[in-house]
């Protein structure tokens, strides 16, 4: 099982390495198969011109069948993006991580979908209910059943 | 996505059920037997066949092999109508959660958009849903690339077989192309990025192909970590469901093939059981007249028809028992002759209708329910010191006044007051001992509602005290029975009688219990029945029964002088036999008297008519 997820990134890694990140996103660290960063920054106009966020991918052994659990990191001076689906605690409430996921799915096309995700925001603001969410959340966005409500944004 | 291929219930209308007459009565007789969905509480009103006692219900037992034929019936009955193959049956029954009369609707209506809803077809290339945003923009990476190679070839196939699999669903369902890999291009799994020539490589008619360990790791995890009913092909955003022989192909090796990892064996081994026994209790939970056994470790069903609706719990009590008897390791399937009070032979006793308590007889869930939420509502406590205290206007300390004049001084903060109006006292000047400031209206209400709240509690208690004792006894029963165990021994040595002669002890302790767990029931019962008649007559039935065991009960506690042993034997069997006659009459008028239709309620009871005039 773990050969797999170590086979998977393997691979995934070293086409980066050839091939290079989509524009926009660039490879922070990715010392082990457990957990990588990547910046992120929105092309073209939008709300979030010129910001750089840093995203955290953390594996189990179930990858690619089952999600990475995928987060914005908050800490070092780092925030997360102001956005609907985006908790201040770095969370992301986005059905491709969690029930619409696909092992087909690749570290990069998870990149590449919250970054249209945030190029798509009219408006910056927080979701709803992020006070009380951020309060209860658990360490790891996995175990959050999400409930995903808006899919244009 | 479904969304497009929802019906609203209103479409079901225009539909003539002659339509189906022809073919239902031809193909499905047993089932049609056994499964009706629809049913009234009717059967329970014909006369009871000579052994069926008034109070007791029909039901069956089934086994899980028992439930899986009853599954397999339905399927052929989809099959047959639909001219479907069994798979495809199968998905669209639990897509419809077993609602067949349902399908066959739907189907009858719009196979196609039923069976792409349900994932068996694959969807008009048309209406392939662009599934990702991430489509659109152009930097996708190498494997977003080859998933969309996927794609494109996937609408290609479904030009070129346009008219195939939607009109005849069983003719190309299974083919084993869909099953065969792809020589014309190196194969590389999408997920796993594996080329090696040598693997296999599996892919649903969607043509999604994949390598067969991914699938088989895949397939584990959805159905032992998600409990999946309906797997999903791998692929982005695909809706096409894994057909049962998929499953089985990855997840059972054939004889043939090369034994591979034991551990990922049993794995899957495991993984292949669960899911058919998440099948079983998705169609048990889906079927009214079915409900699984509440015991830890039991897999039985039971079939109670009588009591699938719940307009029925207004009239039956329906306890059942799967047949099986103890608890995990000491379970067992067969009904033994020996049967104990202990937990080995403790039989699988559970109420169809709620899950309260095993056995509320003689009293309906509603009204057991209700009661039990009573009695651990601790607002009975708190009545008790609505009527009995008043709390300090100044420190809010409670104080019971248990004699002497109004003027009250807390003991607390001293505050002085007047115990009729609650005010201070200084303000009462010279009228000491006697308030005059309430109002005279206001002060017999007071007065009245305290009384009524006193006599409600009294009430309440007298009911209470009485069921909480004969639970408290049944409990002890245990006890008793160790006892009595005892003294069938000492019988046996003291005096000539055999092993078999004293059973009728333990007959008459089984008995006993057998009667206080009614008769605790019957206060729960007599506690909500409005006054009158009826009520006098119920309470004279358990007062007769409540004599009957008690005297039961004191001859079982008593000493045993071996001289007396053949009298004690004599009045033991003869009050077994009594209490037992008297505890078959409270049962039978009781459930008599709901099917009739005859108690009445003080309160408001979910499912009978209002209560006219509560007389409490």
């Amino acid at each position: 099982m773990a050969s797999i997820a170590a086979r998977r990134l393997g691979k995934e890694l070293k086409e980066i390495h050839s091939e290079g990140c989509p524009v926009g996103i660039n490879l922070v660290k990715a010392d082990d198969f457990e957990t990588w960063w990547f910046t992120i920054e929105v092309m073209g106009e939008s709300e979030y011109k010129g910001e750089v966020y840093t995203l955290q991918f953390r594996f189990d052994g179930q990858y690619p069948i089952s999600s990475p659990a995928v987060q914005f990191v908050i800490t070092d001076g780092r925030q997360a993006p102001i956005h609907p689906h985006v908790y201040s605690n770095g969370h992301i409430c986005a059905s491709i991580l969690g029930n619409e996921w696909s092992p087909v799915l690749s570290v990069t096309a998870v990149c590449v979908t919250l970054q249209s995700m945030l190029a798509s925001c009219k408006k910056k603001e927080r979701p709803a209910d992020n006070d009380r969410y951020v309060r209860h959340a658990p360490d790891n966005p996995k175990k959050t059943q999400f409930h995903y409500d808006d899919d244009t944004v | 996505m479904s969304s497009d291929y929802e019906y609203s219930d209103d479409d079901a209308d225009y539909y003539d059920e002659e339509m189906m007459d022809g073919t239902q009565d031809d193909l499905s007789m047993d089932s049609e037997d056994d499964m009706d969905m629809e049913f009234g509480g009717d059967d329970f009103k014909t006369s009871p066949n000579g052994k069926r006692k008034m109070y007791e219900v029909d039901y069956e037992s089934l086994s899980q092999p028992a439930v899986e034929k009853l599954m397999a019936e339905e399927v052929e009955y989809v099959c047959n109508v639909c001219g479907l193959d069994d798979s495809a049956a199968n998905l669209l029954l639990r897509h419809l959660n077993w609602n067949k009369e349902r399908l066959v609707e739907k189907y009858m209506d719009n196979p196609t958009s039923l069976l792409v809803a349900a994932g068996i077809s694959v969807p008009e290339p048309t209406a392939v849903p662009s599934t990702s945003r991430t489509r659109s923009t152009d930097n996708a990476s190498a494997s977003r690339r080859s998933s969309r190679g996927a794609s494109r070839l996937l609408t290609s196939i479904g030009v070129s077989k346009a008219k195939s699999p939607v009109t005849s669903p069983t003719l190309s369902y299974h083919t084993p192309r869909s099953f065969k890999p792809k020589l014309n291009e190196p194969f590389v799994c999408p997920v796993c990025f594996d080329d090696s020539p040598q693997i296999r490589t599996l892919a649903l008619e969607c043509e999604h192909t994949f390598c067969s360990e991914c699938w088989a790791t895949y397939l584990v995890a959805k159905i032992r970590d998600e409990g999946e009913l309906s797997v999903k092909c791998m692929a982005e955003g695909c809706a096409m469901a894994c057909p049962d022989p998929f499953i089985r192909t990855l997840l059972v090796p054939s004889p043939r093939s090369p034994p591979g990892d034991p551990q990922q064996e049993i794995d899957h081994a495991k993984a292949w059981s669960h899911f058919q026994e998440l099948q079983v209790r998705h169609y048990v939970a889906s079927n009214k007249r079915l409900k699984f056994c509440p015991y830890p470790g039991c897999t039985n069903t039971v079939s109670c028809p009588s009591a699938a609706d719940k307009s029925s719990l207004t009239t039956v009590v329906p306890t059942v028992s799967c047949g099986a008897r103890g608890i995990g390791d000491q379970m067992t399937q067969s009904q033994p002759q020996q049967s104990g009070l202990g937990l080995a032979g403790k039989e699988h006793k559970f109420c169809f209708g709620c899950h309260i308590e095993s056995d509320h007889k003689p009293v309906v869930c509603g009204v057991a329910k209700m009661w039990l939420r009573k009695c651990r509502d601790d607002s009975e406590t708190a009545n008790w010191i609505k009527s009995n205290t008043k709390e300090c206007s100044q420190c809010q300390s409670t104080i019971e006044k248990n004699g002497g004049c109004n003027h009250m001084t807390c003991k607390k903060c001293k505050h002085e007051f007047c115990w009729v109006c609650m005010g201070p006292w200084s303000e009462h000047g010279t009228a000491w001992y006697s308030c005059n400031r309430y109002d005279e209206k206001a002060g017999v209400d007071a007065r009245d509602a305290q009384s009524r709240s006193r006599a409600s509690l009294e009430r309440y208690l007298h009911y209470y005290n009485r069921w909480a004792n004969h639970e408290q006894s049944a409990k002890l029963s245990l006890d008793l029975y160790v006892k009595t165990e005892k003294k069938m021994e000492d019988m046996q040595i003291t005096s000539s009688l055999t092993w078999i002669e004293v059973q009728f002890m333990k007959k008459a302790v089984e008995e006993a219990e057998r009667c206080r767990m009614t008769l605790k029931w019957t206060y729960a019962m007599a506690y909500y029945l409005a006054k009158g008649n009826e009520k006098d007559l119920f309470e004279d039935n358990q007062r007769d029964l409540e004599k009957a065991v008690e005297d039961l009960s004191e001859l079982l506690e008593g000493p045993i002088e071996p001289e007396n042993i053949p009298t004690l034997r004599q009045k033991v069997t003869d009050k077994t036999v009594y209490v037992q006659k008297r505890n078959e009459i409270v049962l039978e008028d009781t459930a008599k008297g709901f099917l009739e239709g005859r108690w009445r309620w003080n309160v408001a009871v979910d499912g009978f008519d209002d209560p006219a005039d509560v007389v409490v």
